[in-house]
């Protein structure tokens, strides 16, 4: 195996020959002009993340930051949602208390078989961007394990204004340290899942969940 | 890049088949149509388009130049993170590497997410032959799968059947009986087969969009959340990756994860993008295993023409805009890697030799709308001509006296010097308005003698005419 390697790397060392030696990769220079930041503040790019949000398909509303509670009770019962899917870290006062919590607790999770039988999930989220509607965990507080966001068929998310960036770049700026340091595994959701496999027919909802509610909070 | 030697038939064969397909031709024609009209408005939105692609280039352009220095910093950024690295000289190491793998969790089934690379290394009959099932999850390539057929575009890999078609397929692999032919109950279908699979799944198998050599961060862009699972939910991950993935920072995410949903999918960001950084203590699987896999690549890499292709980000835009493509369809290109980009990329991972693979860079009229399109501005026109020239080279190399006596090249010399003159480009002109007096008819000329035959085999010519331009002009001051 390391044979491989040794051969291989000396096979891309003799097809770069004439790359000269003193040559750095700092050395060729990448042009970035692309917009890096946004120029959108306040209102208006609370606005244009739920417009782009709600044209994936996704269910999306502004409610106060009191009104939580009320509101993921609202949408649980519009989904027919008992047993809820809590992430550890997610704030017991925002759940209703008509609702089942499944608590996944890091030391007894909760297994995939119990997830597959969930109602749905609530979560909170590390970032969102407004150009792309996508919203972005990173396993944090409130959010878990990647599985948790996977298996349920309902996904209740719980968006800040103050975590809405305008661009994708803001984004992956954003995570760059703790990818560094600690390297979380980091997913983008932007609407429900989807696919267009069948004559390019868009259909929301193949394996991931098929129904995406966004709760933005002021 | 195939396993077997089999001479593989050349694209002016195949297409000939295709071409008389009219079913295939309407399938493909309207997918293709609507996806470049999709993209071009995704892009249209984007003001800074044109800087996202430079930056693009460069970006791929530095990692080509440094390869290897980057190649070795991604080994130690994966290891450091909890993961194994492998490297594979071609298919048949990375197979045998992967099937050590899954039988030493001994098991008989494995999930896997689309990967062209897997396609093109026929993992999946490399693991059948020792009794393990690769499952495809990606709905089209299921629909694959189950019809024993090959993927026909690097996205939509089942593009070339309708729903009629997957309707009867689902019916009769799935024991559905009971099943509509509407896109979302087809979706239904698959997601209730699939998801007792990704439970049990205990190893996932999967490609890889991109792999951060700073990081050794792994990304798989997707939209149905099979890539999820697959990455998810098994305890063993295995991810196989061309070596030319490699991006130099997250950052550099940044642009790559701007060019590659709108020029795929033709959406602002697909549902899903996963990035992993080796393994996470409770969340994911605890053994994760990346394959490098050069397979012909480092080829492609000492071709200082040659080499753009290797900056391919495999987002299909150059097929969706091909008029050779969007008649053809992608099976006439016998291999995994269809339209403009395969066209280029097959026969240097394969070698000039394949005469299947070498008839590749023919199949073009080089219009360039696939390097206007490309994110990564890849020249494929400039690719394909260098890989004509390449192949005529090596016909003369290889032919000695015959390839100099034959009758092309004896043309075409005899062109090259008519042509650097003015005054025997005229008397050219004037001799050519006789000799083709015989062959005129109604105007144009569609029937050429012996090697000229190829000229008007598809299409009529038209007559040089009476008068020239210049001819003309001269008349006109007289």
């Amino acid at each position: 195996m390391s044979d491989s390697r040794e051969k291989i790397l000396q096979r891309v060392r003799s097809a770069l020959e004439n790359v000269p030696e003193s040559e750095s990769p700092g050395d060729v220079d990448v042009s970035r002009a692309y917009r890096q930041e946004g120029t959108l503040t306040g209102d208006e790019l609370v606005t244009l993340f739920a417009k782009r949000v709600g044209e994936y398909k996704a269910t999306v509303k502004r409610i106060k930051e009191e009104d939580l509670q009320s509101a993921v009770s609202v949408s649980c019962r519009e989904q027919e949602v008992e047993k809820l899917v809590v992430p550890p870290g997610f704030s017991k006062n925002w759940l209703p208390d008509w609702i089942q919590p499944l608590n996944d607790d890091p030391g007894e999770p909760l297994s995939n078989q119990q997830l597959d039988a969930s109602d749905g999930v609530v979560t909170t989220c590390a970032l969102a961007v407004a150009q792309t509607g996508t919203i972005v965990l990173d396993a944090g507080e409130g959010q878990g394990r990647r599985v948790l966001t996977l298996l349920p068929d309902y996904h209740l998310c719980i968006v800040r204004e103050d975590q809405i960036v305008e661009l994708v770049p803001e984004a992956f700026v954003h995570f760059e340290q703790s990818v560094r340091d600690d390297g979380p595994p980091i997913t983008f959701i932007s609407g429900p899942s989807a696919t267009s496999d069948i004559e390019l027919n868009r259909v929301e909802g193949v394996h991931g969940p098929r129904r995406l509610e966004v709760l933005i909070i002021s | 890049m195939s396993s077997d030697k089999a001479k593989t038939p050349t694209f002016q064969e195949s297409a000939k088949a295709y071409l008389d397909n009219t079913q295939l031709r309407r399938n493909i024609g309207h997918a293709t149509h609507t996806i470049r009209d999709k993209r071009e408005q995704a892009v249209g939105e984007m003001p800074d388009w044109e800087e996202l692609r430079e930056a693009g280039s460069n970006i791929k352009q530095r990692v080509m130049r440094h390869l290897d220095k980057y190649l070795v910093q991604l080994e130690k950024s994966v290891q450091q993170a909890g993961g194994v690295v492998h490297w594979a000289k071609d298919g048949k190491e990375a197979n045998r590497i992967i099937l050590d793998l899954v039988q030493q969790k001994q098991v008989e089934e494995v999930v896997k997410v689309k990967s062209i690379t897997t396609d093109e290394i026929e993992l999946n009959k490399a693991l059948a032959k020792e009794g393990i099932q690769a499952l495809e999850t990606d709905l089209a390539e299921l629909i694959v799968q189950l019809a024993e057929d090959e993927p026909s575009h690097i996205l939509v890999p089942a593009i070339h059947k309708n729903r009629a078609e997957i309707r009867e397929l689902f019916k009769e692999k799935l024991n559905q009986d009971e099943l509509s032919d509407r896109p979302e109950d087809l979706a239904e279908a698959a997601r209730l087969y699939l998801r007792k699979k990704f439970l049990s799944a205990k190893v996932g198998i999967s490609g890889g969009n991109f792999a951060v050599a700073e990081t050794g961060t792994i990304s798989v862009v997707e939209s149905e959340g099979n890539g999820r699972m697959c990455t998810t939910l098994p305890d063993t991950l295995i991810t196989v990756m061309g070596l030319e993935k490699i991006i130099p920072t997250w950052r550099d995410f940044e642009v790559f994860m701007q060019l590659l949903p709108r020029s795929a999918t033709a959406e602002r960001m697909n549902p899903y993008n996963s990035f992993w950084t080796g393994v996470t203590d409770g969340d994911g699987p605890q053994e994760f295993h990346l394959v490098l896999l050069d397979n012909g690549r480092t080829n492609v890499l000492a071709d200082e023409v040659g080499r753009q292709t290797l900056n391919c980000i495999r987002c299909s835009a150059c097929l969706n805009v091909c008029p050779v493509y969007e008649r053809t369809g992608g099976h006439a290109y016998n291999s995994v890697y269809p339209g403009p980009i395969g066209a280029i990329l097959t026969p240097q991972l394969k070698g000039l030799e394949d005469e299947g693979a070498a008839s590749l860079p023919y199949a073009s009229s080089l219009c360039g709308a696939c390097y206007e399109v490309c994110p990564v501005k890849i020249n494929i026109p400039e690719v394909l001509v260098h890989l004509r020239g390449k192949i005529v080279d090596e016909k003369k190399r290889n032919g000695g006296i015959k390839q100099k006596t034959n009758q092309e090249h004896i043309g075409m010399k005899l062109m090259a010097r008519a042509f650097k003159k003015r005054s025997r480009y005229e008397r050219a002109q004037k001799l050519a308005r006789i000799g083709q007096g015989l062959f005129v008819k109604d105007g144009s000329i569609s029937n050429l003698p012996g090697e000229l035959a190829g000229w008007t085999a598809m299409r009529d010519l038209k007559p040089i005419p009476e008068q020239t331009f210049r001819e003309w002009w001269r008349q006109r001051d007289e």
